[in-house]
This record gives structure tokens, C-alpha cells and sequence, in this order.
């Protein structure tokens, strides 16, 4: 086994494979469980600890939570954050971790594992490449709010920049209010709830995963399409709503549902060659 | 990348220099080019402050007779102002290059700028009853101390840190830009043009002069034209949101007024605070938070989003 491919499978990620289209292998549902990174820390969440973040720069920080996190503490609070850049990023681990004002740009990127609170508001960028674990943000965002992730709950109860979720491969985005222009562009898997209105170009160029917006749609992408509701669909909606305190404003059932319309043309089955004998 | 930043006080004056300078110094590593301020403090009657340069920083350090040739600029704005009928009140050196004037003068702006700016390396940064334009190399901390802008007090502000991406790394292509002819209008732009040099002919054909080759000076020199055809700031901002292309986030203060708007593809930040009091935007929240230690709501204006507010 290449050195690469052994890592990779020794650290219990999946391996893809790039013959012809993407095929994704995982690993099963009980290795997922009980899977922990190499390094990672025996937290325990019944052990507390906050700071004040307010002299501290980003770095300090993160390197902060980490030698709590190595003391054992799993529930951490974040005083005075100030609207830094960069804050909570890359935590392979389980923690819980309550910020106490608003964080800048990039905010909790690369995150696997941790439920996250946060007080106040997030800039640009915040949870980019979420693997999972919780993130609620109780205030707003900004643009490029949970691009690329691929798994988790990433929460915002106010309202969100543009492109919300673009590049999105997996977990569940849910908006609160509004949402600016360009969400789910390029999606590829996993859900997006906009509970508000949604800005122009919604979905476009969507692959795959599913839109649910409970206001206006300024408009539709490219193969952006219209999809039907079902009741398990809206089940699941109202269920994973009601655990973040929130509501569709008239019913699940009265929620838009939009998913790609897979008309595009790397929706056909031809061939590279084939599709130059036919063009 | 660039950053921008505002500020208004809506019901009464402030220390915005020093308000604006900490705004300028949080947001340093959006661009550590260059910085400006465009301060706009309480006009005394109808006395015109005059901000102009005979050189660049740079030029300092070049040639035999530089000095010289400073001294001898300076003098020649002084004879063509007299010239032109304008009574000097007060002279400020704030550099060895760059200067401030307190003026009495009816007559034409344009030609007054046009008649300096004749001048070899003289440019005017602003003319305004209340507008006081500084821009200059390094970062925030330098500008505001060489310029001793700490202390400035007034009812807004706009600024800007430049990271140099379209044009030279000197003081014309600076930012603020001052809304030639227009007496304290000025303007911070964070993002790309890619119509202007089309957009900079059509208005050179008009009449209207350019003095580097940024594009951010022509929305400056846009938003002019357009008001000097009678439509509103806001109007005026409102085509611009059609007419001007490319990723923009800009900023835009009169003798009363701050505005702000953002391109229909919201592709540049803006963060946004907003009180009675109280109104701050930059390009990253912790700009205002250097000025709001606290815990804020803010939130970012969207897409194609206008917005203009005055003081009162």
C-alpha cells in the first residue's frame, strides 16, 4: 500500500476514487462513531475552563484552547473574542466551546467534531470545510458562510451575507433570516435551509442537495430547479428545526424546495472522446 | 485587497482622527501601501481649506535640487492664488511636500484647481468648506502622526489602506480621491473597475480631468459628473450600481453625508454598525470594534445594496 493511501486509511478517513466519475468510499457507520483523530485529546465535559481573549492574538488563541483541551477541560468559554480573524479553527476534537461576542473572518474552519456557540456575529468565511459537529451563531454573518463543508449542523439564527454555502458537500446549513445572492453555487450534497428570502442566482450550477427557502427567491441559477416536497422531507425539516429553536414561518410543507435540474452537460454519460464526435 | 472604513456622528462632532486612525490601523494588513483620510470637520464660515502636494514622497529623495524646487512650487501656488483673487489666510506645512490653507475665494473651483494643478508635481487633494483630504506612504500610525490628525475633531470620516494592485505605489494613486470639482466630496473604493478606461474616456470628453491611473478615481470623478447634472448623491450612487463594472465596495462622503454601496455581485465586504448616534462601516468588523470595545450588532449590506445617511 502507497504510503499515502496507508496514512489515509490508518487515520480511518475515506479514500476516493477517481475512475470515471467521483466515487466516494466510506467507512462504516460504528468506525465513524467511535473514530477518533491521532492526538486527540481525553476531553472531559463536565471539566470548565474560560478566558479572556481580549489581549490575546488569534494564535494565542487557538493555541490556548488546545493546551485546555490537552488539560482535559471539554467545555471552554471564549471571553471578549473581538471580532478576530481566524478563531477556533481546525479542532479535531470533541469540546464544547461557547464564544462569548463575535468572531471575524474564517471562524471555526476545519473543524471536526466540536459543538460550538457563538454569542454574537461571524465574518466572512466562517466554518469553510466543516466536517462535523455543531456550530450556532446566534447574530449574523457574513458572505461565504459554510462553504465546502461536508458534514454537521452549522446554524445562523440571523441573517447571512452572499453565497451561503457554495461548494457545499455534505451536513446541513440552516439561515434564520435572510440570505444574500449566489447560495448554494455549485452544491453538490447536504441541505441548506433559508428561512428568510433568498438572493438572486440561487443554486446555480447545483449538482446535487437539496434547497429550502420560507421566503421570496430573488431568483433561480442555472439548473436550478423547483423540486417537490414530501412529508418525510418536511418531518425531518420541523425536527431538525424545533432542536435549534426555530420554525419554518408557515410549516415545512410550505417550505420552496429547489435541487439541481441536472440538465447541464456533465449530467451526460458520454465519454470525454465520445463527447467530441457529438459536439 | 485594500481596506475601506466610515464613520459618522449623526448629532454631534467627534475626535475623528483619532476615531479613524485606529479604524485605519486595524486594518492595516488589508494593504500597508499607502493610507488616507478624508476628515470632514466644522466649516468656519465661508472659508475653504485647500489640501495640495508639489511633489511626491518619493521625489524627496531624488535629485540635486529637489528642496529647490519644492520651495519654488509652493511660491508659484501662492503667486497664481493671489492671481486668481484668493486671499491666503492661513499656511500649514504639514510635510516638506504637502500642504494645508486656510483661503477666502468666490470664484470658479475648477479653474482654481486646474490653474494650480498647472503647476509641475502640484496637486490639489481637496478643496472643501469642512472637507480636509491627507493621503500619503505607510501605514495608518505614520500618516496620522506626520499629519498630527489625533485630536481632529469633526462629523465624519472615510479612509482607506491600499494594497497597490492596478497602479504605482505613490500618492496620486492613493486614496481618498476628491470629486473634482466638487467642493468636499470624496471617495475609498475596494475592489476592481474593468470598465475604466472606456468609463475614464467618456468622462475626459466631458471635460473632466484624472490625475493618476487608478480606477478608483473614476468613481470619484463619476459620482462629480453626475452631480453636477443635478441628480443626488444617492441617485447618483444608484447608476453607478448599473453603470460602473467590476467588483466594487465603496464609500462616499459630502459636507453632510456618508454612503456607501456595493456591486451586484456583493464580491467585496462591507461590515456594517448602525445607531441613532452612530454609524461605522468597514471592510472587517474589527475596525469598529477599535473603536466599539464592546459587544455590537452588525451585519453586512447586501448586493447591489445603496445606502446614504447625514449628520444633524
Amino acid at each position: 500500500m502507497a504510503l499515502r493511501e496507508k496514512s489515509t486509511a490508518m487515520m480511518g478517513m475515506h479514500t476516493e476514487q477517481l475512475a470515471g466519475r467521483t466515487q466516494q468510499r466510506f467507512f462504516s457507520p460504528e468506525d465513524g462513531e467511535s473514530f477518533l483523530y491521532p492526538g486527540a485529546y481525553d476531553v472531559d465535559f463536565n471539566k470548565r475552563a474560560e478566558f479572556d481573549a481580549g489581549p490575546l492574538n488569534a494564535t494565542e488563541i487557538n493555541l490556548k484552547l488546545r493546551d485546555l483541551m490537552k488539560q482535559g477541560y471539554g467545555t471552554i468559554v471564549i471571553k471578549n473574542p473581538g471580532a478576530k480573524h481566524g478563531v477556533a479553527v481546525g479542532i479535531l476534537n470533541r469540546l464544547n466551546l461557547k464564544i462569548e461576542g463575535s468572531l471575524g473572518y474564517f471562524g471555526c474552519g476545519l473543524i471536526d467534531g466540536p459543538n460550538i456557540s457563538i454569542k454574537g456575529r461571524v465574518g466572512w468565511s466562517c466554518a469553510e470545510n466543516m466536517l462535523s459537529g455543531t456550530i450556532v451563531i446566534e447574530k449574523n454573518a457574513g458572505s461565504t458562510f459554510g462553504a465546502a463543508i461536508r458534514g454537521g449542523d452549522l446554524v445562523c439564527k440571523g441573517d447571512v451575507g452572499a453565497r451561503v454555502g457554495i461548494d457545499q458537500k455534505g451536513g446541513t446549513i440552516i439561515v434564520g433570516g435572510r440570505a444574500g445572492a449566489f447560495c448554494g453555487f455549485m452544491m453538490q450534497r447536504g441541505r441548506m435551509v433559508i428561512l428568510g428570502d433568498a438572493g438572486k442566482n440561487l443554486g446555480d450550477s447545483m449538482y446535487d442537495g437539496t434547497i429550502y427557502v420560507g421566503g421570496k427567491i430573488a431568483g433561480l441559477g442555472v439548473d436550478a430547479v423547483e423540486g417537490e416536497m414530501t412529508d418525510l422531507e418536511a418531518q425531518w425539516l420541523e425536527r431538525k428545526l424545533k432542536l435549534y429553536g426555530l420554525a419554518a414561518p408557515n410549516g415545512a410543507m410550505k417550505l420552496t424546495k429547489i435541487v439541481a435540474g441536472k440538465q447541464l452537460w456533465n449530467y451526460d454519460n458520454l465519454e470525454p472522446a465520445e463527447k467530441k464526435i457529438v459536439l | 485587497m485594500c481596506g475601506i472604513a466610515g464613520l459618522i456622528h449623526r448629532k454631534k462632532t467627534g475626535d475623528i482622527g483619532t476615531e479613524m486612525t485606529k479604524m485605519l490601523v486595524s486594518l492595516k494588513h488589508r494593504g500597508p501601501d499607502s493610507t488616507g483620510f478624508a476628515l470632514y470637520g466644522k466649516p468656519k464660515g465661508n472659508e475653504l481649506v485647500l489640501r495640495f502636494k508639489v511633489a511626491e514622497q518619493e521625489d524627496m529623495a531624488k535629485g540635486f535640487d529637489i528642496h529647490q524646487q519644492v520651495k519654488d512650487r509652493r511660491s508659484e501656488v501662492d503667486r497664481r492664488l493671489k492671481e486668481l483673487g484668493a486671499k491666503i489666510l492661513k499656511e500649514e506645512e504639514a510635510t516638506e511636500y504637502a500642504f494645508r490653507y486656510r483661503i477666502e475665494y468666490d470664484g470658479d473651483r475648477r479653474k482654481l484647481a486646474d490653474y494650480i494643478e498647472d503647476i509641475d508635481g502640484a496637486e490639489i487633494l481637496s478643496i472643501g468648506l469642512g472637507l480636509e483630504l491627507i493621503k500619503d506612504l505607510g501605514d495608518a500610525t505614520r500618516v496620522s502622526e506626520q499629519y498630527h490628525l489625533k485630536g481632529f475633531n469633526g462629523s465624519h470620516a472615510i479612509g482607506h489602506t491600499r494594497m497597490a494592485t492596478e497602479s504605482d505605489v505613490d500618492i496620486r494613486s492613493a486614496h481618498p480621491y476628491w470629486a473634482y470639482p466638487f467642493a468636499d466630496v470624496s471617495v475609498v473604493h475596494n475592489g476592481q473597475l474593468t470598465n475604466y478606461w472606456k468609463g475614464r474616456r467618456a468622462l475626459e470628453h466631458r471635460g473632466h480631468r484624472f490625475v493618476s491611473n487608478c480606477d478608483s478615481e473614476l468613481i470619484a470623478v463619476y459620482l462629480a459628473d453626475k452631480m453636477q447634472q443635478g441628480a443626488t448623491l444617492k441617485d447618483s450612487m444608484e447608476d453607478s450600481i448599473e453603470e460602473l463594472d467590476g467588483v466594487f465596495t465603496y464609500l462616499v462622503a459630502t459636507s453632510d453625508s456618508l454612503g456607501m454601496a456595493k456591486d451586484t455581485m456583493a464580491a467585496k465586504p462591507m461590515v456594517l454598525y448602525e445607531s441613532n448616534e452612530f454609524i461605522a462601516l468597514a471592510s472587517e468588523e474589527v475596525a469598529i470594534r477599535s473603536v466599539f470595545p464592546r459587544e455590537i450588532d452588525t451585519f453586512d449590506p447586501y448586493e447591489g445594496e445603496v445606502r446614504v445617511w447625514k449628520s444633524e
